[in-house]
């Protein structure tokens, strides 16, 4: 990256130091005279609002490591003291735990501008693929992190979702010994966790640097999905995107600290402040609201794959269901693959627009879904007497759920056909799209859409919409 | 390598070069996973975690239709004093209608008393059932609240996610009234 030429600094010191490491040089290339498309909207600020957050994250984390004990017999008792003893304790947990949800709103929104702006095409794929890694990471990150301060969400939060690996065939019930250290989440599970959490961040800070890096090799798509063709269509990054990022950044944070300072626990789940119980499970329980989606994907398998009219299953429901939440993600890895449309922008792509609000639609219901018990029904009708559909409704009694697994052998003869739309379906409805949006959708459009006339240039588009609207 | 048939016959059986670098990259990734190896395994339960093995439980305070719940390797097990009718619905299924096919028998060292792993075999959650007041759900077991399982008396997974039938872990009765866990 250094090397090559390099400019006088008047500063002394700034130019003793440059000429032997050029740190400042490097900083003046790829921040200050950085040719940056003139015409970003307001989502280009979720990158930088996006790194905002991960250092918040790093430094809270680490002031909350030094009070916290990870341990199963205090580390409830260890986040309470931070809450109550710790000077300012409640403070650096509140930024810290609402600083999760934050991460993902900015990541989420950033990962939207990619897939409306055709962002992930050629020639930045490696770039949406590091992003991907991060977004995984991420995820990794903060479901260890939801498990520290050892409630009874965190502990079963982390028994559910360790369970997930045992659907793996064969090696499936050792693997899951494996990440518990026991034979259940207990001490051995925690402390490994807290040893992760600690690393991860900065795993991702390392990606970050790649993800950056690939960025300014390829420099940075914009609205109209048009690259830049010469001086006429850029800006030097500073001072023109400094400030903006600077003001955009002001606007989310005064938001989060509303959250933190006014509703600190809005996004998190009362059962965490229950001592974590072994015994007991929660009557329902939720992961935080970013996995949702994930989730809902994962509870929408409840039928085993298999050799039609035999009892052979080749995929089981539970291996189905984690290959189906896993699978959600390797779609959005392979994107570039999927949707090879010439033009990048949804701005000019006016199918690709409408399915891909869809997909956002979608995407939203099925965290709703996930929020949701799984047997909770929303519309039923009843074919038949009223009398007899009452009385089924009796038999049901209470968790009446998921599963049109199938065996209802021992079912009382001629029941009367009850049809319903629950949860289940709805959640099953939106994973279908979701796969066909990517699958089917992408692949179609990318060989049939035609694309609206694009700009020739950027400072042609800018200059377009300047005179448009003095026209107005 | 100047003489032409040498070449020749080297490169018909591979160069030395080609076999030293094949026997030092098998070398190297042997000795590599030599050393992971111990770090991996390090993650898996220690020896500690291994001996709390066994438990104990007097049966005599637990009244027909009551049910008792215990810690046993950090799990908890279901220890259940079944009625007559439990055990004859248990008995009655014909077990070609089960997803995991098991006869009551086989799962019951005495007919009243059902021993098992109270974790569903779905995601590991901890199902109802076991007190007075809680729903058994369709098939007059238990009934796991996190994606909606139900088991039947005798704690084989009838409807739901879960793919096995709730386990059954080793014990012996030590006398009439009393087993060891593990
Ligand atoms: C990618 C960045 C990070 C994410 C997404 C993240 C996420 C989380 C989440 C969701 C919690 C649970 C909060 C709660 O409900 O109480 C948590 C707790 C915790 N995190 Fe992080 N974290 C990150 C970075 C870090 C770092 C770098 C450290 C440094 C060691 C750290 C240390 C802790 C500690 C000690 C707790 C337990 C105290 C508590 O529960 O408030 N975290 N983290
Ligand atoms: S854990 Fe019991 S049904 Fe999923």
């Amino acid at each position: 990256m250094a090397g090559g030429q390099r400019e006088k600094f008047d500063n002394p010191v700034v130019e003793w130091v440059d000429s032997r490491l050029p740190v400042f040089t490097l900083m003046q290339k790829e921040y200050g005279v950085f040719p940056t498309p003139r015409n970003f909207n307001y989502f280009w600020n979720f990158g930088a609002i996006a790194m905002f957050m991960l250092v918040t994250m790093i430094v809270t984390g680490i002031t909350l490591a030094m009070q916290y004990t990870a341990d199963t017999t205090l580390a409830f008792n260890s986040v309470e003291g931070i809450m109550r003893d710790v000077n300012y304790g409640w403070l650096i947990r509140y930024i810290h735990m609402n600083g999760a949800s934050f991460f993902f709103i900015a990541v989420y929104i950033h990962i939207f501008r990619g897939m409306y702006y055709g962002s992930y095409k050629q020639p930045r794929e490696l770039l949406w693929i590091l992003g991907v890694v991060i977004f995984l990471l991420m995820m990794a990150t903060a479901f260890m992190g939801y498990v520290l301060p050892w409630g009874q969400m965190s502990y079963w939060g982390a028994t559910v979702i360790t369970n997930l690996f045992s659907a793996i065939p064969l090696v499936g019930d050792d693997i899951v010994t494996l990440l518990w250290g026991g034979f259940s989440v207990d001490n051995p599970t925690l402390k490994r966790f807290f040893a992760l959490h600690y690393l991860l961040p900065f795993v991702i800070f390392a990606v970050v640097f790649l993800h950056v890096w690939a960025l300014h090799v390829t420099g940075s798509n914009n609205p109209t999905g048009v690259e830049p063709k010469g001086k006429q269509d850029t800006l030097p990054f500073h001072p023109y995107y400094t400030m903006k990022d600077t003001f955009g950044l002001i606007v989310f944070v005064i938001i989060y600290a509303a959250f933190v300072f006014f509703m600190p626990n809005a996004l998190g789940h009362p059962d965490n402040y229950i001592p974590a119980d072994p015994l007991v499970t929660p009557a329902h329980i939720v992961p935080e609201w970013y996995f949702l989606p994930f989730y809902a994907i994962l509870r929408a398998i409840t039928f085993d794959i298999g050799i039609p009219f035999t009892d052979i299953a080749l995929i089981e429901a539970k291996l189905g269901g984690v290959i189906a939440m896993f699978g959600a993600i390797v779609l959005l890895l392979i994107m570039p693959w999927l949707d090879t449309h010439p033009v990048r922008s949804a701005r000019y792509r006016p199918w690709y627009k409408k399915a891909l609000l869809v997909f956002v639609f979608g995407v939203v219901v099925l965290g709703y879904a996930g929020s949701q018990p799984a047997d909770k029904v929303y519309w039923q009708t009843c074919i038949g007497s009223e009398a007899a559909c009452s009385a089924s409704d009796d038999h049901h009694g209470v968790a009446t759920d998921t599963a049109h697994t199938g065996d209802d052998h021992a079912k009382p003869e001629k029941a009367p056909m009850v049809l319903k739309f629950d949860n289940t379906m709805l959640a099953q409805i939106f994973t279908i799209y979701y796969y066909v949006f990517f699958l089917v959708i992408l692949p179609l459009l990318s060989r049939k859409e035609k694309a609206l006339p694009i700009p020739k240039s950027l400072h042609e588009a800018v200059l377009a919409k300047a005179k448009a609207s003095a026209a107005k | 390598m100047c003489a032409d048939t040498a070449t020749k016959k080297d490169h018909e059986e591979g160069t030395r070069r080609e076999f030293l670098n094949l026997a030092a990259g098998a070398f190297g990734a042997i000795g590599t996973a030599a050393v992971v190896w111990p770090f991996v395994d390090s993650m898996n339960p220690a020896a500690d975690t291994l001996a709390l093995a066994s438990t104990e439980v007097d049966l005599t305070p637990i009244q027909e239709g009551q049910s008792i719940t215990v810690m046993w390797r950090g799990k908890p097990v279901f220890i259940r004093h079944r009625t007559k009718a439990e055990i004859k619905a248990a008995e009655e299924v014909p077990v070609n209608a089960l997803r995991d096919k098991e006869e009551d028998k086989d799962r019951v060292q005495k007919p009243e008393w059902l021993v098992m792993v109270g974790v569903c075999t779905h995601l590991g959650c901890v199902p109802l059932g076991q007190k007075e007041s809680e729903t058994k759900g369709e098939y007059g077991g238990w009934v796991c609240p996190c994606h909606g399982s139900h088991y039947d008396t005798s704690g084989r997974i009838r409807k739901g996610p879960a793919p096995k039938n709730l386990s059954v872990p080793e014990y012996a009765f030590l006398t009439d009234t009393s087993i060891r866990i593990g």
